[in-house]
């Protein structure tokens, strides 16, 4: 009997602490629907009022649009960075080797707010302004580490024997990679890319460093707005972050289990 | 056979090759015949699979060159060097279906599509795999994949197949059977094979020629036969089956025999090759199988033969033979093994055993 209520007291725990974890964003979600100026249960009825509003500011569509540019152009340039360089660690040995590493990864170690000065500080000594330019490299610094961690893994689970074989055909180098490494490397890229969308799209910390009044990113925006007034649109905002951020990587799971039970 | 044979399709000359401070391989020479199938056969670690990896072009030698029908490829990138290579892992291309699997090297050497098609047809076929075009890798058995393997390398016709212990990931029922297949494939096609393992029996059974390599050196290079029957020294002896060995002296000549005494005082009597003379150190080698073993009170000694008195110390059962371990009077063991047919002694058993002259061998003390 002791057992069992030792297990249902843990059972007790960890629901508290999903609930600790989830309550705030179901309540966001319910409140976004809350016709009401200020939000609080119970709820005055239903409606979508707020999601139009939001469809209607000019300046969160403008922010939506940034992060979506921003996000997917991190994706790409930090896969593109990612997978030679992985290429590169896994596979060759070179002086420095170690070190490099390390320092790619740094990011992931380093507070968010020291990273987001010091870039700041860089380009100022390089008397260069502030510019979405400067948006897109703070980011791809950021998410690499994950793109790098995650297909390097993959590599190492890819046996070099198959780029042999396929050398020892008759590919080159190049040709081996495009062939065999990279459609076996392509659910670690997906991953690498989903991964640096999600964080670059999610960010905060360093953004609010980096961004200009010009390229705001959305949750950059949802700050500046909480700052003035907490207006329910930011609810209703959220929701849309959070259903975003939730069913893209989803959707990329779906679809990679398709096409490997297609191929 | 109309067309003469290359004697020195591949050739060593002078290989050395060095990871950092450690030699894999040490000034090795050596030729390969066209045609022919020559085993790399050695502890793992001697440098077999490095050797092979340098006619591959997956390794550079440190020094020396490699040639190819007398055509230097030191320089030649692995891609161009028209070889057939197979992995112990198979190393099928997951993602790709057997066809392309199969179709992947011809892909580089405009072969037209019909043509492709043909042979890939028939590399399957030539690996009794038929019809199994459209499944992916995973949907076939280790020994099939391996199988698929070897259809991928010879559909390309290489100059030369590299096989780098190609059956060790089998089980034993399924090695047999691919050993054949190979030894079959390998005669029928006539394709010049440099295959590395570690097996002796795979060596053995298969080989035109065996190479004994340890620690990045040769050890000896011959026929199956000459490896076996007339190793060159204590390590040779001791790889390829089961080896008793006994230091003594060489003592004298009679007729065509030596006469060695062994360190007990027993005097042995062993065919003379002319390679030692009196008052030389040798090592005495004699294989377990070719010991007689019998029951004491029923021996009758030959003055042709050498023979000595021991017990029965260990018997084990090994299928179609039986293993002894013999203690002499002073101590040491000698290990016999016996076929079922004759009788099987008990642990305790005095018996006196008995072994032709001619199947002893004299080695050099190695020091």
């Amino acid at each position: 009997m002791k057992r069992i209520s030792g297990w249902s007291l843990i059972r007790l725990y960890t629901i508290l602490v999903y609930v600790f974890m989830f309550a705030p964003i179901v309540a966001v979600i319910i409140l976004s629907f809350n016709p009401q100026q200020f939000g609080s249960f119970p709820m005055k009825g239903f409606s979508f009022e707020w999601y139009v509003k939001l469809a209607g500011n000019e300046t969160i569509l403008r922010a939506f649009k940034n992060s979506m540019v921003l996000g997917s152009l991190t994706a790409i340039l930090t896969t593109a960075i990612g997978i030679p360089a992985a290429m590169a660690f896994v596979r060759y040995d070179f002086p420095g080797k170690n070190s490099l590493n390390t320092l790619l990864l740094a990011p992931i170690m380093i507070p968010e707010v020291v990273l987001g000065v010091a870039l700041l500080l860089f380009i100022r000594w390089l008397q260069q302004p502030k510019s979405f330019l400067l948006l897109l490299i703070g980011h791809v610094v950021i998410t690499l580490p994950y793109v790098l961690l995650v297909v390097q893994a993959r590599l190492v689970g890819i046996k070099r024997e198959y780029e042999e074989a396929a050398m020892s055909l008759g590919a080159s180098p190049f040709q081996a990679f495009r062939e065999i490494t990279f459609p076996l490397l392509m659910p670690a890229i997906l991953a690498g890319m989903l991964f640096s969308f999600t964080i670059s799209f999610d960010d905060v910390t360093a953004t609010l460093f980096w961004a200009t009044a010009s390229n705001q990113t959305v949750p950059v925006k949802i700050f500046g707005m909480l700052r003035n007034s907490i207006s329910p649109e930011i609810n209703a905002l959220g929701t849309v972050m959070i259903i975003l951020t939730i069913s893209i990587p989803l959707l990329a799971g779906y679809l990679s289990r398709k096409f490997s039970k297609e191929t | 056979m109309t067309q003469e044979r290359n004697p020195r399709l591949v050739r060593f000359e002078g290989i050395v090759k060095r990871f950092g401070t450690v030699t894999a391989v040490e000034k090795m020479d050596l030729d390969i015949a066209e045609g022919t199938l020559v085993t790399l056969l050695g502890p793992s670690g001697c440098g077999k699979t490095t050797l092979l990896r340098m006619i591959a072009g997956l390794e550079d030698p440190t020094e020396g060159d490699i040639y190819i029908k007398g055509e230097r490829i030191n320089d030649i990138p692995i891609h161009k060097r028209n070889l057939g290579m197979i992995f112990q892992n198979y190393a099928l291309f997951p993602h790709k279906t057997i066809f392309d699997n199969v179709a992947f090297g011809l892909k580089y050497r405009n072969v037209n599509k019909a043509e492709v098609e043909k042979k890939v047809t028939q590399a399957l076929e030539m690996v009794r795999l038929p019809g199994v075009e459209k499944r992916m890798p995973a949907q076939l058995s280790g020994g099939q994949q391996q199988r698929i393997a070897l259809a991928r390398a010879i559909v390309i016709e290489p100059d030369v197949l590299l096989m780098d212990e190609p059956l060790s990931a089998l089980d034993e029922n399924l090695r047999e059977e691919m050993r054949r297949e190979v030894d079959n494939l390998q005669q029928m096609l006539g394709v010049t094979t440099i295959f590395v393992t570690h097996d002796q029996r795979e060596a053995l059974s298969m080989s035109d020629k065996i190479v004994v390599m340890k620690d990045g050196k040769k050890l000896q290079e011959g026929t199956p036969d000459e490896v076996y029957n007339q190793p060159n020294n204590h390590f040779v002896a001791d790889f390829l089956g089961h080896s008793n060995f006994a230091e003594g002296e060489v003592v004298g000549k009679e007729n065509r025999f030596v006469k060695v005494r062994l360190k007990d005082g027993t005097i042995f009597r062993v065919e003379d090759t002319g390679r030692f003379q009196e008052g030389e150190p040798v090592e005495l080698v004699v294989r377990a199988q070719k010991f007689d073993a019998f029951r004491q009170e029923e021996f009758t000694p030959d003055p042709e033969m050498n023979y000595f008195e021991g017990k029965i110390r260990d018997r084990s059962y090994m299928g179609g033979e039986v293993s002894y371990f013999v203690e002499l009077p002073d101590g040491t063991e000698v290990h016999i093994i016996s076929m079922m047919r004759t009788r099987i002694y008990e642990v305790g058993d005095s018996v006196s055993v008995q072994v032709a002259p001619r199947h002893c061998h004299l080695l050099p003390i190695e020091t």
